[in-house]
């Protein structure tokens, strides 16, 4: 395996906060002259003008979700839903203005894009600042782009494919995306090529009291194959910030997607992101994801199983501490026969946090021999934390194999005292026995990521003990 | 004259509000074995407890003097690195964490220098080869799904690598079947030198056939009744500890 060498991280480089500055920054507010306002901007073409109004007509009709963390004093007349940062769209980091690439820098994006990707994109506030692709993966015909290109170059196949996995009408915030989205990556896959080494887009809010609503479109056509990483991060501010990206992945028959995230954003925002893919015949869309920060998180990927013989795995883990209500989970449709999933969720909570693993089993009248088996796990650092597993499970047929399995625990006393009896600290012992819970997730990660999330659960566990 | 190691006090230990030790006194040199048996529930685990300072015992009286350093209220991390090491009867697990990671941690923590990876790889190797343990399970979770006897094996192990100054097995032999009391024997024997010493617990005396003893104390509900050598393990063997339970009554 590739070494990389990671130096070691600390919460600072994810607290820069850099001088509010932008080229342009839309009034706060949804109105249809603010909507309309965006796609002056945007230079949107007619069909995705007309797109966005009416997208804002279905928020204005559609209730915020009740059943979940109260989003209450999410105030829209607050957020600024477009902001346009001084720079425009680079592919050397060279050119990129020194604030922003210092910030990257300090993120580790562009050193990581030299050892072990094979593009990356960067987006700063609402628009993509960076995107680059190495050559070889051009020849072969794969597209990795920002969004806004992508409308432009290749309108047909987004046409084709924006929010019709993930339909406008599908939830409140969905809605919103719709209105008000900028920003993302369109990844392109031709049939048959495999993409051995990851891409990556990363995410960053600078902007106090705004949104980032960036749509991520990934096409894989039959028997092609890609690795996606996704990171998210922004510095924290006393004032809600608002992230409701939209993710839509199209996994054709015999393809292969992996989608890994690890999203860390600062305790400020209200993360209400929607991501789904639709899986083909014999293909295979694996989740890895990491959820650390964010005030309250709404986050549930899905896989809908299209085709006979789709598998979907989820790998993922949330960490709350003190003010985080992090709502998680996974949901898949088995909608044709012999289709699989296999979900591993875990979460910890500690200092007051709160999880809940929120997930969604169906499967379908005609998914006969299908099988699907869920484990979650959660782990409590103290007796303040909260942790909760709320399943829904919807089986249609009999011919299936079903399993769910939740177990919910503590850091017993007597294994501290073991660690410490080998010389190990009360905070040294605490944080082994969270690495090791984690671990499982940390390995389905390319190695830098494990690292960055050992570090940040390094960092989240030194906030509860210090 | 051999140089005092650790020394036990007029110990008096209470958990769960009962009294458990009522006034221990003991004091081991450096190159020495000890023994301490006795019945069930007489504190011998309590001892060994006490002697790491577990939170869920509490001294009432007393002292532990470890290297002529007052040890009796350090936490457990401070006197495992001052060289103090205990197997546990019940190993605990850790999903997630190996052998090999976990022992190269604990040793970087206890020794407080960087440990050499391909060095430590190999010494590890040689130490799971001396004691019949499957060098596959360097990779293995600690103790996850590991029968009891190969968590006993692996205490050894963590004692050979750690390298204490001051060893307390506390019924590592029980449970074992012959071949693994030899095991761990010869693990013993291994570790031991003039520099160092151990406390054997044990109720079964099997384990001190192959071992050079060079003291055997009685514990009887919370005081050591009687001190000798290892024909006193013997005749522990022969008669049971009738003899003594009685003397206290």
């Amino acid at each position: 395996m590739k070494k990389t060498k990671i130096e070691e991280i600390n919460r600072n480089i994810y607290n820069i906060k850099n001088k509010d500055e932008y080229d342009y920054k839309i009034k706060k507010g949804l109105t249809p002259e603010i909507i309309e306002e965006i796609s002056n901007q945007k230079h949107d073409p007619e069909w995705m003008r007309e797109f966005r109004q009416k997208a804002l007509q279905v928020y204005n009709k559609l209730e915020l979700p009740t059943w979940g963390p109260d989003l209450s004093e999410l105030d829209m007349n607050e957020i600024a839903t477009y902001v346009r940062p001084k720079s425009k769209l680079n592919n050397s980091w060279e050119d990129v203005p020194e604030d922003i690439k210092n910030t990257f820098d300090k993120l580790g994006i562009p050193e990581a894009e030299k050892t072990s990707l094979s593009g990356v994109g960067a987006q700063y506030d609402s628009e993509v600042v960076y995107h680059s692709m190495r050559e070889e993966l051009i020849k072969q015909g794969v597209i990795y782009t920002d969004m806004e290109t992508a409308i432009k170059e290749y309108e047909d196949i987004v046409k084709k494919h924006f929010m019709k996995c993930v339909p406008v009408n599908d939830h409140k915030f969905v809605a919103l995306h719709g209105a008000v989205w900028s920003g993302g990556s369109f990844v392109y896959v031709p049939k048959g090529v495999k993409v051995d080494i990851p891409l990556q887009s990363y995410f960053r809010l600078n902007s106090p009291e705004s949104g980032q609503f960036e749509h991520t479109l990934i096409i894989v056509e039959e028997g092609a194959s890609l690795h996606f990483i996704e990171g998210c991060s922004a510095p924290k501010y006393n004032k809600i910030n608002l992230h409701a990206g939209c993710v839509e992945l199209y996994v054709k028959d015999n393809a292969y997607l992996r989608y890994s995230t690890i999203e860390n954003w600062s305790k400020n925002m209200l993360n209400l992101n929607t991501k789904k893919a639709i899986v083909g015949k014999n293909a295979k869309m694996e989740w890895v994801s990491g959820s650390f920060g964010s005030k309250i998180s709404m986050l549930y990927p899905m896989s809908i199983l299209n085709g006979e013989g789709a598998k979907t795995e989820f790998t993922g883990i949330s960490f709350a501490g003190k003010g985080q209500n992090l709502d998680n989970g996974f949901k898949v449709v088995h909608n044709a026969k012999d289709t699989s999933s296999l979900v591993n969720a875990k979460s910890i909570s500690k200092n007051g946090g709160k999880c809940t693993y929120r997930s969604q089993v169906k499967i379908m009248e005609n998914a006969k021999n299908s099988k699907s088996s869920v484990s979650c796990e959660s782990l409590m650092l103290d007796d303040i934390s909260i942790s909760d597993t709320i399943p829904t499970n919807e089986i249609r047929t009999d011919d299936v194999e079903f399993s769910h399995e939740a177990k919910i625990g503590k850091i017993s006393d007597k294994t501290i005292f073991y660690l410490m009896s080998r010389g190990l600290s009360e905070e040294d012992a605490k944080a082994m026995i969270v690495r090791g819970f984690a671990h499982p997730i940390a390995k389905e990660l390319p190695v830098e990521y494990a690292v960055e999330m050992n570090n940040l659960i390094n960092l989240e566990l030194e906030g509860a003990i210090g | 004259m051999s140089e005092k190691l650790l020394e036990i006090k007029n110990l008096y230990v209470t958990t769960e509000k009962k009294e458990i030790l009522k006034g221990i006194n003991l004091k081991i040199n450096k190159g020495e074995i000890h023994v301490i048996m006795g019945p069930n529930g007489s504190g011998k685990t309590t001892t060994a407890n006490a002697i790491l300072n577990n939170p869920i015992y509490k001294k009432e009286k007393g002292s532990i003097e470890f290297n002529s350093e007052d040890i009796t209220n350090l936490k457990t991390d401070e006197i495992a690195r001052k060289g103090i090491f205990m197997s546990f009867q019940q190993p605990e697990e850790i999903p997630g964490i190996t052998i090999t990671n976990f022992l190269k941690y604990a040793k970087n923590k206890t020794t407080r220098k960087p440990v050499k990876v391909f060095e430590f790889r190999d010494e590890l190797k040689k130490y799971m080869e001396e004691l019949k343990m499957d060098s596959k399970n360097m990779e293995r979770s600690l103790n996850v799904g590991f029968s009891g006897g190969e968590k006993k094996k692996n205490e050894i192990l963590q004692m050979l690598v750690l390298n204490p100054k001051l060893a307390i097995l506390d019924e590592t032999d029980s449970g074992l079947d012959v071949d693994a009391i030899k095991t761990v024997s010869k693990g013993i024997e291994m570790f031991k030198n003039d520099e160092n010493a151990v406390i054997i617990i044990t109720h079964n005396t099997k384990i001190l056939h192959s071992l050079k003893v060079d003291f055997v104390h009685i514990l009887v509900n919370g005081k050591i009744v009687k001190t000798g050598t290892q024909e006193l393990a013997k005749e522990i063997e022969e008669n049971g500890y009738s003899k003594y339970i009685e003397k206290e009554c």
